[in-house]
This record gives C-alpha cells, sequence and structure tokens, in this order.
C-alpha cells in the first residue's frame, strides 16, 4: 500500500521541517519527504492513494501523555475503544494511560490486556503506565521491572501521594535500576487537605476549601530531593504553579533527570474562569492565578516544560451536576488539545515549532519511544489539521464519550481531517 | 477582576429574583429591603400577624443542614405572608449515592413550588439550585457552606440601623472564624455596599482566609488595635468541631485572646453594640454577662429576623407594598 500526501504544510520540529512538501508513504514507514520545489516522486513508487493536503498543515502524530480511558472500571464512562477512536479523531496517535484504572494497572496482566484490547481496536496505540506501589498504597514496590517487559512506558502513583518518603526514595531508586521513567503529580497530602481550588481570592470569595500553593511546591521540593539521590528520570506531569517550573528549571539546570509537563487547560484558564462555581473548570491540580497561567505559557515556550497533554478526564453529564466540592473532577480534553495548544500559536505566545514539539517528539522523548517526528524511515503516525475550518464544541457531538468540558459551546479553531498511523487512514472526516 | 457570583440572581430587566449573595447587588436594593422590613416589624406586635402577600404559594424550607433559630423564623416569616409552608430537614447523602441535590429540588418543583429556600454543607448549592430551576420558581439562599448566608447579613444591617441609623460613620470590627464563616462574607458585602467608614477582621491567622483584604477590609490579630474607636462589635461562632487543636490551640487560648469580656469591651467606643449571629458559646467567644448586657443586640436580632425574610420573601416575589396596602384597606 503506498500513499502520498501532496502540497501539505509539515511541521515535524524533530527534524527542522517547517514548510510544503509530499509525504510519501509505503507500509508502515514514511519512504521520501519532498520539497515542493523538487517535485520527483522516489523510484518505483506506485500510488495507491493520493491525499491532497493543499492548505492543510501535517503534524506527526500527537502523543497525549496523561489521558484517562475509563477502561477497565468504568466503562459507563468511556471505553478504550470510544476514547482511542476520538483521539484519532483529534490527531492523537498514541496515548499514554495512569494506572488508577479498576483493577489499578500493578500487574503486567492488566498492561498486556489494555495493550491488546487497544491493539485490536485499531485506533490510537495505548502505553499504560505501571502503578508505582501496590494498589497504589505507597507502601510495597510494584514489580516495576516486569511491568517495564510487559509493556509499560513508566510507573506512576496516579494522584495518590506516596506519603513515606523511605518508600519514595527506595521506588525512584528500583525505577532507575532499569531506566525506567516516573511520573509524579507532585502534592502534600496534608496540605491539599480536602480543598477544591487555588487558595486566594475567588477561594475566599466563593468560601470554598482551599488548596495553597504550596501542596504543590512542598512536592515538588521533597521529589527533587529524592530525584537527586536517585538519579531517576523523572517526569512531572501536571505542573499547576509558576513556582514549581523555577524550582524543575533550576534541577535542569544541575543536569538532573528531570522534565516537566502541563494540561493544556492550565494554559487556557485560571481560578477566575470558576467564576459563580463553574464545575466544569473543577480540575486537579486546581486552576491557578492568572500569573502562574503566564508563567507556564512562558515555560512551554522556553523549554522548560517540554509536554502538554490534555489530562484528559472523561465523566457523563450527571457527574458535574453538583456543589463545587462535590463535583467530579476533570476535562474531557482529547477533542481540543491540538486546537487548543495552537491557539497559543495564533495569540503569539508559542511558536508553531514548540507547539507541536510539546505534543510529538517531546513527550516521545520523555516515554522513550521511537515516534513524535516523520523523518524517512519513521514510521508513518501523522495527522492532517486544517487551521481555516471553525466549529463549535457540542456535547451531543464530541468524540471522546465524556460529556464535560467547559469549552463546550465554544468557538474552536481548526480541525484533524484526516489520521494516519503505521501508513494506515484511521480516520477521514466525513465533513471534509 | 473575579467575575461576580450575583448576575444569576437577576432577571433580564435586571429585577431581583432569587436571593442567593449580597455580592453585587445595588444598595438601593438593600436600603429597599431594610425599609420594607421595617413595615413588617409592626406586624409581629399586632393581634393579627397576617398579611396575604403570598397566599396561594408554596413556599419550601429545603434544609440540608440543622438549622433552629434560621428555619424557625423563615417558616413563621412564609406564614405571616400567607404562604403555604413545609418544611423539609433532610440529610443529604454524598453525590453518588441516594438522589442527588438536584433531584430532590426537582421532585418538589413538580409538585409546583413557588419559592424555595435552601440551606446546605456545600458551597455554591443554592447557585446549582438556582441555574437549574423554572423561570417562575425563586429561591433564597439560607446559608451555603461557608459562601453566603444573605439574609442573615441583611437582618444584621436592619439591626445596626436601628441603633445607629446611618452605615457612612461606623466602624465595624468582625472577630473570630471568618475562614469558615459564611455570615462573615455576607457581613461583609453588605456592610460595603451601604458604605460604612471601615470593616475590620479580627483572629488568628489561622481563622483569617487569604486574600480577605480584596473583600474590603483590614485585617488584626489584636483585640486592642482592632476594637479601638469601633461602633459595632460582631462576634463569631466558633464551631466545637474545630477546637481539634490546629486552628485554635485551646478554648482558654482563644478565650483569652479573642473572647469578648467586658474589659476588652471598653476599647470599643461607649455606644458599641455587640453581635452575634448565633448560637453563642458561651464563655469560648463571649462572656455571658456581655452577651445578656446591655449593650448586646443579639436577641434582636432574632426577632428582625422574621420581618427582614417577610421583606426579602416578598420582593423576590415581586409582591408589593402597594398590593398589601391595597388588601389591608
Amino acid at each position: 500500500m503506498n500513499l502520498v500526501i501532496r502540497n501539505g504544510h509539515l511541521v515535524d520540529p524533530a527534524n527542522g521541517i517547517n514548510g510544503i512538501n509530499d509525504i510519501y508513504i509505503s507500509d508502515s514507514k514514511i519512504v521520501a519527504i519532498v520539497s515542493a520545489s523538487d517535485k520527483s516522486a522516489p523510484d518505483k513508487f506506485s500510488i495507491d492513494d493520493d491525499i491532497d493536503a493543499s492548505g492543510q498543515y501535517v503534524f506527526p502524530g500527537l502523543i497525549d501523555l496523561c489521558a484517562r480511558l475509563r477502561e477497565p472500571g468504568e466503562e459507563h464512562k468511556a471505553t478504550i475503544e470510544s476514547e482511542t477512536r476520538a483521539a484519532v479523531s483529534a490527531g492523537i496517535t498514541r496515548m499514554v494511560c495512569p494506572p488508577d484504572t479498576f483493577p489499578i494497572i500493578d500487574t503486567p496482566a492488566m498492561v498486556h490486556m489494555i495493550q491488546n484490547r487497544a491493539d485490536d481496536i485499531g485506533y490510537a496505540k495505548v502505553h499504560p503506565l505501571g502503578a508505582l506501589t501496590v494498589n497504589l498504597q505507597g507502601q510495597r514496590l510494584t514489580d516495576m521491572a516486569m511491568l517495564m517487559d510487559a509493556g509499560c512506558v513508566g510507573v506512576s502513583n496516579a494522584l495518590e501521594t506516596v506519603e513515606n518518603t523511605l518508600v519514595m526514595r527506595r521506588a525512584m531508586q528500583y525505577a532507575s535500576t532499569y531506566d525506567l521513567p516516573i511520573f509524579l503529580t507532585p502534592k502534600d497530602k496534608w496540605l491539599q487537605g480536602n480543598g477544591v481550588v487555588h487558595e486566594g481570592e475567588l477561594s475566599t470569595r466563593l468560601g470554598l476549601p482551599a488548596i495553597p500553593e504550596a501542596a504543590e511546591t512542598v512536592g515538588v521540593a521533597r521529589d527533587l530531593a529524592l530525584i537527586e539521590t536517585s538519579g531517576v528520570r523523572a517526569h512531572f506531569d501536571l505542573i499547576s504553579c509558576r513556582r514549581s517550573v523555577i524550582m524543575i528549571a533550576e534541577a535542569q539546570r544541575r543536569g538532573l533527570p528531570v522534565t516537566a509537563g502541563v494540561a493544556i487547560h492550565h494554559l487556557l484558564c485560571s481560578e477566575n474562569d470558576i467564576g459563580a462555581f463553574d464545575t466544569q473548570y473543577k480540575v486537579m491540580p486546581p486552576l491557578r492565578t492568572a500569573q502562574d497561567k503566564a508563567g507556564l505559557i512562558s515555560a512551554v515556550a522556553e523549554g522548560r516544560i517540554a509536554a502538554i497533554c490534555s489530562d484528559h478526564q472523561p465523566h457523563g453529564v450527571d457527574a458535574k451536576l453538583a456543589p463545587f466540592s462535590e463535583a467530579a473532577i476533570g476535562i474531557a480534553g482529547i477533542d481540543t488539545l491540538l486546537p487548543l495548544t495552537l491557539s497559543l500559536v495564533t495569540q503569539g505566545n508559542l511558536s508553531m515549532g514548540t507547539a507541536i514539539a510539546a505534543l510529538t517528539i517531546n513527550p516521545a522523548k520523555i516515554i522513550g519511544i521511537n515516534a513524535g517526528h516523520l523523518a524517512v524511515g519513521a514510521t508513518a503516525d501523522l495527522c492532517l489539521f486544517d487551521a481555516r475550518k471553525k466549529w463549535r464544541l457540542d456535547d451531543r457531538t464530541m468524540q471522546s464519550k465524556g460529556r464535560n468540558s467547559p469549552f463546550i459551546g465554544k468557538h474552536i479553531i481548526g480541525k484533524v481531517t484526516h489520521t494516519i498511523i503505521s501508513g494506515k487512514t484511521v480516520f477521514d472526516d466525513p465533513a471534509q | 477582576m473575579i467575575p461576580s457570583d450575583s448576575s444569576i440572581q437577576f432577571d433580564e430587566n435586571g429585577n431581583l429574583k432569587h436571593f442567593l449573595t449580597i455580592n453585587g447587588l445595588p444598595r438601593e436594593t438593600l436600603i429597599n429591603i431594610l425599609d420594607s422590613a421595617e413595615s413588617f416589624i409592626t406586624f409581629g406586635k399586632r393581634e393579627i400577624k397576617k398579611v396575604p402577600l403570598l397566599r396561594g404559594k408554596t413556599l419550601v424550607n429545603l434544609f440540608f443542614e440543622p438549622s433552629t433559630r434560621t428555619l424557625t423564623t423563615f417558616e413563621i416569616a412564609g406564614k405571616r405572608l400567607s404562604a403555604d409552608v413545609i418544611n423539609l430537614s433532610a440529610s443529604r447523602m454524598s453525590t453518588s449515592k441516594g438522589e442527588t441535590i438536584l433531584d430532590t429540588v426537582r421532585t418538589l418543583e413538580a409538585m409546583h413550588t413557588d419559592l424555595f429556600v435552601v440551606r446546605d454543607t456545600a458551597s455554591g448549592a443554592a447557585h446549582l439550585i438556582a441555574s437549574h430551576l423554572p423561570d417562575h420558581v425563586r429561591v433564597i439562599n439560607a446559608g451555603d457552606g461557608r459562601h453566603a448566608h444573605p439574609t442573615q447579613a441583611m437582618l444584621d444591617m436592619f439591626t445596626i440601623r436601628q441603633s445607629k441609623q446611618e452605615f457612612s460613620n461606623l466602624t465595624v470590627a468582625i472577630i473570630g472564624d471568618v475562614l469558615h464563616s459564611r455570615v462573615a462574607r455576607s457581613q461583609i458585602h453588605a456592610l460595603n455596599i451601604l458604605g460604612v467608614k471601615a470593616v475590620r477582621v479580627i483572629g488568628p491567622k489561622t481563622l483569617i482566609p487569604t486574600e480577605i483584604e480584596s473583600m474590603g477590609v483590614t485585617t488584626t490579630s489584636d483585640m486592642v488595635d482592632g476594637l479601638d474607636d469601633v461602633d459595632v462589635v460582631i462576634m463569631l461562632r466558633i464551631q466545637r468541631e474545630r477546637m481539634d487543636g490546629q486552628l485554635i490551640p485551646s478554648e482558654q487560648e482563644y478565650f483569652n485572646r479573642y473572647g469578648l469580656t467586658e474589659d476588652k469591651l471598653k476599647f470599643a467606643k461607649e455606644d458599641a453594640i455587640v453581635m452575634h449571629p448565633g448560637p453563642i458559646n458561651r464563655g469560648l467567644e463571649i462572656a455571658s454577662n456581655v452577651a445578656d448586657g446591655s449593650r448586646s443586640v443579639i436577641l434582636n436580632q432574632v426577632t428582625n429576623g422574621i420581618a427582614v425574610r417577610m421583606a426579602i420573601m416578598a420582593k423576590i416575589m415581586g409582591a408589593r407594598e402597594s398590593t398589601m396596602n391595597e388588601k389591608q384597606s
């Protein structure tokens, strides 16, 4: 099967490509990238299929480092099938799922089960994170080497804290033995308490239980100190405070193997958006101040935050219909990850290269896989994006089974029209 | 700039249709409610205490949190306005189990309730309910979590005006557990809208929420400084369940620093009044002789609660005093 994608504006930060190119794909691999000026097709390339990408962008398939699929355990909210299908409709070709499914991903059998399900379905690939501790209880280490052999790209304790510092240190030492990256969502459990919003003017006015900035920075400080003694590769996946970035950047300067990521909503929203108890903006870590938001955006622009993820957490419509402190946490974010990230490019906050790198090559490097770029010889995982297309996120037509997003009803600019995984078209927008 | 939690209270013509928070209400609205309550206060002293303003209307007092005085005064207020009053005190199951708060409200709405008076442990509960009911149904917030207790604040303003007439020269001190107090938040909004000279908040830092100054107050942890030249002293209730040794070391220590005694009251103005939203913890936040003393207006607050709640109910139900006078004559 030979496919050519013509005249698309290819953006591949890993290879420094940013211009109009024809892409030749044979079976699952890219065999040639030919610039617009040089119209020569590669030798012996008989074309089976031809996509005209004039006026569209071509990006490497996106890699979402934090997406909850709800399967197993909460299939009433979403399934591997519904969410991997939604992912490809949004240009996401690989998803990393945290281990807090039911049951927890702490055995090789669970890893196999999830990966086999995703492979059978054939949409986005799923890379599970294994649990760092058994049942995420923060007490006993999991069989990390076996989890890695089964296909885990990292280990994580999801949103549960490992309170015991010695257990955390040993977990890091053990993971580093196998050069297995550890994903951290740092927080101090005691400072976090039963808080639901950032501690500041909004929490005071609305009388909502608050989470101080220190709940995150204390966690970052502790984990950085432990990373330093263990040498583990660590990824802080959901940073919400500007000060956390400063601490992580300082560690990076000293050569610690740490990276940082951020959820797209932390780059677009702040605590003020909660307004009058709008539960669609209830996320964890909480939305912080406008200054934090600005600081996180600059950190992405300057490369101190390497990855942008959706922190996808699909829920049914009822989950948010409760008083703020009782409403479910999270945003179903895969539908909008790419256009919302690119809105930061349109606004002049990020360069196109930086934005796409944060969704492709950087996440690939963090989990140590050969993906997220489109060089000759690479697997043909890519998406076509029409940046002119205006649409409205509608809870009846969202691709995710989730119905929770503060962007429902809002105009979104730009839409994926095709997604190709291993040379095979897995999404072709019927509206095209 | 924090977006207001107030806009949902108004209809498209800018009339007040719910009473959920004092924040964002115009000064005239507050004055209008106080004036209207003035006319209702005489009713309580009459032989026949009822007016037919809400005749044929159904009022449901939906209390998901225990209450004695607030529930009782709402019930009396509704009955004096001739509404059919139903009291429902329910303990609410957490979200996933049992009926959700919205299901409960919709069920009652299906029985043609005209006005809900809602109290809940969660901040924003009254907003949630108001935003999911049909247009003609009204909601009064009788306390939501730590967020707001607007009718309490209005009866407090009424009580202050009874003693002090003008708001503009007043310095008011609010003392105690502001962090957990919906009463304090509503009082701060009301006092600032009515244009008092200064609002001070006094307490240890564990009980004063961050950035409270953004609501238009100054803070201090010293009773001597804080009470200096004060016209109105508002004590807040310390809930015994907060006494776990983390927010306040002990009852003795708290009473020693912040308990209102005759000695401490001397730092306030000679004619300063003492208020408390109740129920009182004697010997914890206030000494008995102060609570029962000549400067205490704590029982007036309770009495005024009925008239003020009548005024608020009448206002949001669109019942005007002119209608009242017609029916009287």
